[in-house]
């Protein structure tokens, strides 16, 4: 398995990526550019990752432009044909704006740009990226301004009936409450897939904590399930 | 042909949250607006099209609405040509 983090203009956590999958997690890591038009040689095993940041400046919409960039249409492909697809933030934005994963990140009902550590409940037990993850409450970071997850009720029903909701936030004990929700996003999702199992997304950043020197490893639970499963 | 303008307002949804509005409302009322009840902030989007006609360049607007102009999931839109 490999992986494969885009670059698009504005993209700003993407060296944090790549750093946590290489050194952290000591996985191969191929850097893709967004005017790219294929993968090279990914097989579905392969994952293609959209890091965090301000594509396109967060012009229009965050993520809708980057979602027409030409890499897109190769990753809309490596995903169809089974490959998985990781979104973090503004990735997990685009991913929502291509149409990859249903529903839209909206800007925080708090009016401010969220940066802080939260604790996130896992609630998939059947997708990869969740599937053997030990701790049932991990501390990972948020900082964003649009993650406020919106979708009908026909979609969050889609959602919790096929077990595609990935995490909750929640408290350090793993309750779920008002104080916790830190974007005023629906049933408190900071993550979903999609029904194939195989495109995630997700507003917290589990690269931000993969090393110790950084005072909080929780990250690599998820990056090893990803590999793992 | 004929140029035309297309004039595109794109407003948040009328049941979603709109945090810009209200921070604005919050401002307006600090500088004594006790009158405005709301606001609501969206886009105004102008578009300069070469169509045969009105009719056709609306269509185009359509076009790029549905394509990328809009998020269905979080808002709507209305185009006036002129």
């Amino acid at each position: 398995m490999k992986f494969g983090v885009v670059i698009f203009p504005g993209s700003n956590c993407d060296r944090d990526m790549i750093d946590a999958l290489r050194n952290d997690m000591q996985q191969e890591v191929v850097e893709l550019w967004h005017k790219d038009s294929s993968l090279p040689n990914f097989s579905k095993e392969d994952c293609v990752v959209l890091p965090g940041g301000f594509s396109y400046g967060d012009y229009l919409r965050c993520g809708a432009i980057a979602s027409q960039s030409p890499i897109m249409q190769a990753i809309k492909e490596h995903a169809n044909n089974g490959g998985k697809v990781l979104g973090v933030c503004n990735g997990f934005q685009i991913l929502c704006e291509s149409g990859l994963l249903p529903g839209a990140l909206l800007m925080n009902d708090t009016q401010k740009f969220e940066c802080k550590n939260v604790f996130l409940k896992k609630q998939s037990s059947t997708a990869p990226i969740t599937k053997t993850i030990k701790d049932a409450v991990l501390q990972i970071p948020i900082a964003h301004g649009e993650g406020r997850y919106q979708a009908d009720d026909a979609i969050i029903a889609q959602l919790k009936a096929n077990d595609q909701i990935l995490f909750t936030y929640c408290d350090a004990d793993g309750s779920v409450s008002n104080v916790t929700n830190p974007n005023g996003t629906i049933d408190y999702i900071a993550g979903i897939c999609n029904a194939g199992k195989n495109v995630f997304g997700m507003m917290p950043h589990p690269e931000r904590a993969t090393n110790a020197i950084l005072g909080n490893i929780d990250g690599t639970q998820i990056f090893e399930s990803l590999i793992l499963n | 042909m004929s140029l035309y303008t297309a004039h595109i307002n794109v407003m948040p949804l009328t049941e979603l949250l709109d945090p810009q509005g209200k921070a604005v409302n919050d401002s307006l009322h600090k500088l004594g607006f006790q009158a405005i009840q709301g606001i609501r902030i969206g886009k105004h989007i102008t578009l300069q099209i070469e169509a045969a006609s009105a009719e056709e360049a609306k269509q185009v607007a359509e076009d790029a609405c549905k394509k990328l102009l809009y998020n269905a999931v979080m808002e709507q839109y209305e185009i006036v040509i002129s």
